[in-house]
């Protein structure tokens, strides 16, 4: 898009690129493309979202996929965000009552992801994507209440939040994204999904209306 | 090389509803008007059909829509003894970024002010003596209800307004607001229809001897023809309807209701992707010459023209003023000057509960879908007892299903991750229900709006710094009207009833619930204590009007869109029919 002068009613209704969603991409991936550091985001998001009677793990459902999706855009470079210095971080954090950040999503991983590896060989002796789930949930429970200490510039209760928001995005987000396959989230919960007519559904009181979720995009 | 444009009659800065309204009533006046937006343009058809729209993701989580940070934020503190920082990511804070501005993806709330709310200071003190209006910094709007119900009318009939009318000249209707202020005649399109919660809340509320009824939504309930021509279709309650457009040309917008018209107007004309970096005023300091502006590519242009209207979002509106020099700076410590003074918000809390078994539907919504009891707000009830006034709305909402803004909405205790959340969510996303108290804000000497010294746009130019913190009166008030709202959750039978009343704890933009912001540039009979006069005309520069809820000296327990619009039909006809044939000081102000 540029600027543009605009006089009378635009007559080029067709859609834009810039209308159109982006996608997930084939091609395998594009950002977290070294091994370990796959397993290791694997062994975390199906802690996060296990396969249980509810329904997939975020890896069955895509949410890896979709995870490396985000970051290769828009949302991973950070575009939308304010990243100006100077950074106070004390001060800020006072002020906003979490800690702010000048590094991009993208960044954040990167860092985050090899920390992690790093904690497990250092208190584990082993590689994170080996840990048990027990132990795996003991370090995620410890992250999210800000007991453990990643070292470096890693906070960690802030990732966790971080890969703990991207998992569930990419188990409830359409599966245009790459995530949520077969609408497993959504089924999970009873969200019919892009649907966008309800008018013969509102006078129907608490009853269960058994809607199949529908995508934006078709299921195979 | 600066490109200097031919000179227009008006130049209006931001074409968000206000612009819309203005530019629509000011080419009809026969006047050729220039709009400079800083998005781009956006309309149905390509930018979000039903096959583009319901995507939560992108429109919600991601707010395409939304104005990013690294365009524009603001700084933010608590008070003058703090050094502000930045807000560097999505918070509260809803900014416009598009031909349309923030009325294309905004909920459709449509209110009108009580008459109370627009003579805070006087009916304050009548009723309850000078003592009770210390420590805030209340004035009076310079207008009254009975004043601005025209152009209250006005703007409805072009958005086409759902809702049933509570009170028709006087004449009390029940099933509608019977505590809104007379209106001339009911709202243009009926009443929305209650969902599954919708009617648990209207009947317990009724029984509990309140007056439900049901928010007056610029989502549509029937198709309408408005009078300029253009027709919107009905709401299908799809629930993708705040921080989304609308594919259904159902949810009042500038898109939906006026760009149709004003776009064929031989005498108007868009320029998108363009800001406004300042108004430039002549030597003499009395009279605008026009705005400079920047494209997308980088050019800096400038557009002289005889009146400038600023019709940005209200945080723009107010940088925009400071950027270029219009009025005095407001000072807290002394509490003069005006530009920046009363700033203001809305005080809310939420009062979410269980219910084992049912079956709500959440997916089925409205962005303005809800019934609502206005029984404790603004001053509809007697204050004599307690220590605050004002007060709040309190509703019983379905605005949506959408399944990652919902995915915390647990009963408490459960954990956000595991097999645990997964079980939650499977059982809570039917179960819950939710009533929002939406209240007044009031100014105090303490919160306003300044260039902050360190941070800087993209554009090299100083942020707007926010201070604002919760005065006493608003918290005592928040907990009353929460008190209020637990007593009706537990009537309605919720279990499991969590509360939060933002007001409790210090604000912060990442913790709010409302992306209301309000004051800063306010209207007023008196030069001293405001910035603009009741026709919105800067008091300091005579041919620049400031439209948007920065005029608002204090909000009302409401959304402030409707009260936007009205204010925009006032200052164009006080162009169109006053200043164009005699420039200077609008009298009657």
């Amino acid at each position: 898009m540029s600027a543009k002068e605009l006089k009378g009613f635009p007559r080029d209704t067709a859609l834009t690129q810039d209308s159109l969603p982006q996608g997930i991409r084939p091609g395998g991936a594009q950002v977290i493309t070294d091994e370990t550091d796959r397993k290791t985001l694997a062994a975390v998001f199906d802690r996060l979202i296990p396969a249980d009677e509810y329904g997939p793990s975020a890896t069955q459902a895509g949410c890896l996929e979709f995870l490396d999706n985000q970051l290769a855009g828009d949302y991973g470079d950070g575009k939308v965000l304010y990243l100006d210095k100077p950074l106070h971080p004390k001060n800020e954090e006072a002020i906003m009552k979490a800690p702010q950040f000048l590094a991009t999503p993208r960044e954040r991983y990167a860092t985050g992801v090899k920390a992690l590896e790093a904690y497990a060989q250092k208190t584990d002796g082993k590689a994170f994507a080996d840990l048990s789930a027990e132990r795996i949930d003991e370090i995620l429970t410890g992250l999210e209440a800000g007991k453990i200490d990643l070292g470096g510039d890693v906070d960690g209760q802030a990732f966790f939040e971080l890969m703990l928001q991207n998992a569930r995005e990419g188990y409830l987000a359409d599966p245009l994204y790459g995530g949520n396959k077969g609408m497993a989230g959504w089924k999970m919960i009873g969200f019919p999904g892009a649907r966008y007519d309800y008018r013969p559904y509102i006078d129907r009181r608490g009853e269960d209306l058994g809607l199949i979720p529908v995508s934006l995009i078709p299921e195979d | 090389m600066m490109k200097i444009r031919q000179k227009a009659d008006v130049v209006i800065c931001g074409l968000g509803w206000a612009g819309s309204i203005m530019a629509e009533e000011l080419t009809r006046a026969g006047l050729n008007v220039i709009a400079i937006e800083r998005g781009a343009w956006r309309d149905t058809s390509t930018d979000f059909p039903p096959a583009i729209d319901p995507d939560e993701l992108r429109w919600h989580t991601r707010r395409e829509m939304l104005q990013p940070m690294s365009v524009e934020t603001t700084t933010f503190r608590n008070n003058t003894g703090q050094n502000a920082a930045p807000v560097r990511n999505w918070s509260a804070y809803q900014f416009g970024w598009n031909v349309g501005g923030a009325g294309t993806h905004w909920a459709g709330m449509s209110w009108r002010f009580t008459p109370w709310d627009f003579e805070v200071y006087t009916r304050t003190v009548e009723r309850y003596g000078k003592e009770r209006a210390k420590g805030m910094q209340l004035q009076d709007w310079g207008v009254t209800y009975a004043e601005m119900e025209p152009f209250y009318d006005r703007f409805e009939r072009i958005a086409g307004t759902s809702g049933y009318a509570g009170n028709i000249k006087g004449e009390k209707r029940k099933g509608g607001n019977v505590f809104e202020g007379p209106r001339s005649r009911d709202y243009p399109t009926p009443a929305l229809k209650d969902t599954h919660w919708m009617s648990k809340y209207r009947q317990t509320v009724e029984k509990m001897g309140y007056n439900p009824f049901t928010v007056p939504a610029g989502n549509l309930s029937q198709a309408y023809v408005n009078p300029l021509g253009v027709s919107m279709g009905p709401c299908t309650y799809c629930g993708f309807c705040d921080f989304h457009g609308c594919g259904n040309f159902s949810k009042s917008s500038p898109q939906a209701c006026i760009l149709p018209t004003l776009m064929r107007r031989p005498n108007f004309t868009v320029l998108t992707e363009t800001e406004v970096l300042q108004v430039v005023k002549h030597d003499d300091g009395q009279t605008a010459k026009g705005v400079k502006f920047i494209t997308k590519e980088g050019e800096v242009g400038f557009q002289p023209a005889d009146v400038v209207c600023i019709t940005a979002y209200q945080m723009d509106n107010v940088r925009l003023m400071l950027l270029s020099g219009i009025g005095q700076p407001y000072d807290p410590a002394t509490g003069k000057g005006t530009t920046g003074r009363n700033y203001n918000y809305q005080t809310c809390s939420s009062v979410s509960g269980f219910f084992a078994g049912e079956k709500m539907n959440p997916f089925i919504g409205g962005g303005a879908l809800a019934v609502q009891i206005d029984d404790f707000n603004g001053d509809n009830f007697d204050h004599s007892d307690v220590d605050f006034i004002g007060g709040a709305g309190i509703m019983g909402f379905s605005t949506n299903g959408r399944p990652i803004q919902n995915m915390n909405g647990l009963r408490p205790g459960t954990k956000r991750w595991g097999t645990e959340w997964k079980k939650g969510y499977a059982r809570d996303y039917q179960e819950a229900g939710t009533i929002f108290c939406q209240g007044t804000s009031m100014p105090s000497q303490g919160s306003y709006l300044d260039l902050d010294p360190t941070y800087k746009d993209r554009h090299g130019q100083p942020l707007l710094r926010v201070t604002f913190d919760w005065n006493r009166n608003d918290q005592k008030m928040a907990r009353y009207v929460t008190d209020k709202a637990v007593k009706i959750m537990k009537e309605v039978g919720g279990t499991d009833i969590s509360v939060d009343n933002q007001a409790e704890s210090s604000w912060n933009p990442y913790k709010q619930h409302s992306s209301h912001t309000i004051g800063g540039a306010v209207m007023g009979k008196d030069p001293s204590t405001s910035a603009l006069n009741t026709h919105l005309q800067s008091w300091d520069v005579k041919n620049v009007f400031v439209v948007g809820a920065s005029a608002f000296p204090n909000n009302g327990g409401y959304n402030p869109t409707l009260t936007v619009g009205a204010l925009a039909v006032k200052a164009a006809r006080a162009i169109a029919e006053q200043y164009v044939k005699n420039p200077g000081k609008l009298v009657g102000a």
